[in-house]
């Protein structure tokens, strides 16, 4: 039912934002969040069509960052545990 | 969802596993009251890799689960007039009522729309001017707010065919209860997104009053493991104190104008809930000032007798009493395309996430 990751802002009109997630877009009320310094290019917490926080860019950034680096770690580990054919963790 | 993947990072996963298992002496019981959690948990398998005294349990954090047949039963009722369209989310839409299912009377004729947004309604309630359009409001602190924001717009939009069924119920006076009631418990796993609204406030009543931890934590294996890690550092210190996990979205003081707009809109009430019975101001009835928008108010209906299924102990299962394993119904007469109970009906209850992921 809800998104816990971060959806990019790609713009906004009347109170209403077309967010990204990937390579899907939802339409998200504003009107729950102050709207007053959000811009395109800001991250949001959406649930059910509605934006119910900002998340600040650099926090956004680094969850995306940390992400990367671990995406690495994560495959290196599937791969440890294909060829050993067992479960790791 | 690339990004999720690394919050289920096997590396720092066991890295967390590790360490509670060094800091951790004592037995320690946590609950998580989040039907996200429960799902995490079940599917990554996270007991497996804690150490034996650390147990972990799950609450009553499903919407859909410990919604009343009461509920269901009004909702099947408005579905049969014949000007009445349905809205809901899809959670709703298997969850048996005493003789049938909104779903059963979708096949028979009713029309019961799946929506993914209040916002939705209110699309379909403009378009059929002719038609009485019902939104089923459930859920806790989240979404109650969405369905708040969406009362206000129908004010603006001087909408007259318009109404929402509010079953909105918040979190607190189902945590304390538990304890209250005897359920023997060490900490709670607070629940992420309901917390991203309310802020911890609202759950300083709790270390105070029984001297436990409330950890809020995130969804991923990653947050639920550093979540735990928190709770059994708290117990193994002596320590009993609220604390914020999943930092990346919740803030201590939470979502001020989402807390202002459910305000605005809605006034605690007295509600029931499966398991733990009537709560004092634990639901979330319509203002007085907005009771044109009430479908309690506005919509009258014969509801029939309500009927519990026989066998089904989803109630004990959301007091953390009994486990889904325990019921005779469990992956037999009662499956997910099949459910007796609402436990087996959302992706979140406790009997589904086990019929997935731990039979
Ligand atoms: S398995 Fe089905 S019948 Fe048994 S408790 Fe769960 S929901 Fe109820």
């Amino acid at each position: 039912m809800c998104l816990s990751i971060p959806a990019r802002i790609e713009s906004i009109e009347g109170g209403m934002a077309v967010c990204s997630v990937g390579q899907s877009t939802y339409n998200t009320s504003l009107d729950l969040i102050s709207e007053e310094d959000l811009k395109v290019g800001d991250y949001l917490l959406i649930h059910t069509g509605f934006a119910l926080q900002k998340l600040d860019t650099e926090e956004a950034n680094s969850i995306l960052a940390t992400f990367e680096e671990f995406k690495k770690l994560n495959d290196n580990l599937d791969k440890e545990e294909l060829k050993q054919n067992k479960r790791i963790v | 969802m690339k990004y999720i993947d690394e919050y289920r990072n096997k590396d720092i996963v066991k890295y967390f596993a590790n360490q509670i298992k060094t800091i951790s002496n004592q037995p320690i019981r946590l609950m998580e009251v989040c039907g996200g959690h429960t799902m995490s948990i079940q599917k990554f398998g996270l007991p497996h890799l804690l150490p034996e005294n650390v147990e972990l349990i799950s609450g009553p954090g499903c919407p859909v689960c410990v919604t009343g047949r009461e509920y269901v039963d009004r909702a099947i009722a408005y579905s049969r007039l014949e000007d009445v369209i349905i809205t809901t989310y899809g959670d709703l839409i298997k969850v048996p009522g005493s003789s049938s299912s909104l779903e059963r009377e979708k096949a028979d004729g009713a029309d019961i729309r799946i929506i993914y947004s209040i916002l939705d309604a209110m699309l379909i309630a403009k378009k059929n001017k002719s038609k009485r359009v019902v939104f089923l409001g459930i859920g806790f602190e989240t979404t109650a707010p969405a369905s708040a924001a969406g009362i206000i717009k129908a004010q603006t939009a001087s909408l007259t065919n318009f109404f929402v069924f509010s079953a909105h119920k918040v979190m607190p006076p189902a945590m304390e209860s538990l304890i209250d009631e005897g359920v023997q418990l060490d900490g709670y796993i607070g629940p992420g997104h309901v917390s991203t609204i309310t802020g911890k406030g609202i759950y300083e009543n709790i270390p105070k009053k029984f001297n436990m931890g409330v950890v809020i934590s995130g969804f991923e294996p990653v947050d639920l493991m550093q979540s735990i890690h928190m709770l059994v550092k708290q117990k193994e210190n002596n320590e009993a104190k609220v604390e914020i996990q999943y930092s990346r979205v919740v803030k201590p003081d939470g979502n001020k104008v989402a807390q202002d707009m459910l305000d605005e809109v809605f006034e605690p009430r007295d509600d029931w809930w499966r398991g733990l019975g009537v709560l004092k101001d634990s639901g979330l009835k319509i203002k007085r000032k907005y009771h044109k928008f009430d479908a309690e108010e506005m919509i009258k209906v014969e509801v029939e007798e309500l009927k519990e299924p026989k066998g089904c102990i989803c109630g004990l299962i959301l007091r953390g009493e009994k486990k889904p394993k325990d019921c005779k119904l469990f992956g037999k007469a009662c499956t997910p395309s099949d459910p007796v109970g609402a436990c087996m009906v959302s992706s979140e209850g406790s009997c589904h996430a086990y019929y997935l992921y731990n039979r």
